[in-house]
């Protein structure tokens, strides 16, 4: 699976995995709108970037997309943990106006993922 | 500028080549002694231009996308990727930052990135004939 759902309290939190591009977002966007149209009493989503390994304009648009139905349903989003470049990315978009982006604190060489 | 090597490939606009592709280009282009960096910014730039020819050029169809790829002595990395696609009618409005004629997902950064990530871009376009996007990338360490 290329993106991992977890939601705490009132947090869903959306693990995204490997390369984001045009042939593999859509599966990623399906898995986050399938847990954004699930919870209906959160208030955040976060995307977490830690495990994406490349990224193109597609990334953007995901990360937009996903901006633009949580904002129709009142709620907030907020991205974490972007590479350099993929933040760099970001910014072009004037995303950071309308919500919170992170860049990646610290280098993780493996990323484990707990499983519920 | 002298050429010392070149890459030809001819492939189908399948979104599952985009990973493919970006890859082959920078595979190739390791002869020069690049950064993590720059082999970064020529991946993401092949997969924008890549990404326009099957979602814009071979809209709702399947055509052939032509990538050549030529490395010269002073340490550029030449990358053209063409279509026979629709083409693109005003290119100075297709080339303005977040402009996009499909919507949806599409964020219209595509050559925005190209350009903020490559050191040349040209695009030259014909509607009806197709598309060529040419990036320069300069590499500053020495050949190998
Ligand atoms: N190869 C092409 N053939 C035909 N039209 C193209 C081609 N490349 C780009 N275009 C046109 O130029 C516009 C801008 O391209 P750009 O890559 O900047 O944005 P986008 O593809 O719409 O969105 P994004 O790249 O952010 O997903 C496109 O919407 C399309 O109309
Ligand atoms: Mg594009």
């Amino acid at each position: 699976m290329p993106v991992i759902i977890k939601t705490r309290a009132n947090v869903i939190y959306a693990y995204l995995k490997g390369e984001i591009d045009h042939h593999t977002a859509p599966e990623m966007r399906s898995a986050i709108d399938d847990a954004i149209i699930m919870n209906e009493a959160f208030r955040v989503l976060v995307l977490d970037f830690s495990g994406v390994t490349f990224m193109d304009s597609s990334g953007v648009g995901l990360v937009m997309g996903r901006y633009r139905l949580a904002n129709s349903k009142g709620k907030n989003i907020r991205v974490d943990n972007l590479s350099e470049r993929d933040y760099r990315i970001m910014k072009m978009s004037g995303i950071e106006k309308l919500a919170p982006i992170n860049k990646i604190t610290e280098k993780k060489d493996e990323l484990t993922y707990e499983k519920d | 500028m002298k050429k010392i090597n070149e890459l030809k490939m001819t492939f189908d606009s399948r979104s599952v080549n985009e990973s493919f592709s970006r890859v082959a280009v920078v595979a190739f282009a390791t002869q020069l002694d690049m950064t993590v960096e720059e082999m970064g910014d020529i991946k993401t730039v092949v997969s924008e231009a890549v990404t326009n020819c099957i979602v814009h050029a071979y809209r709702n169809t399947i055509g052939k996308i032509y990538i050549t790829c030529t490395v010269f002595e002073e340490g550029v990395v030449r990358v053209k990727i063409r279509d026979k696609g629709c083409g693109i009618p005003d290119i100075e409005k297709a080339m303005e930052p977040l402009y996009t004629s499909l919507g949806g997902d599409r964020s219209g950064l595509g050559f925005s990135v190209m350009e903020s990530f490559s050191d040349k871009l040209l695009v030259r376009s014909r509607v009806g004939v197709g598309t060529t996007v040419t990036i320069d990338k300069k590499i500053k360490g020495k050949l190998i």
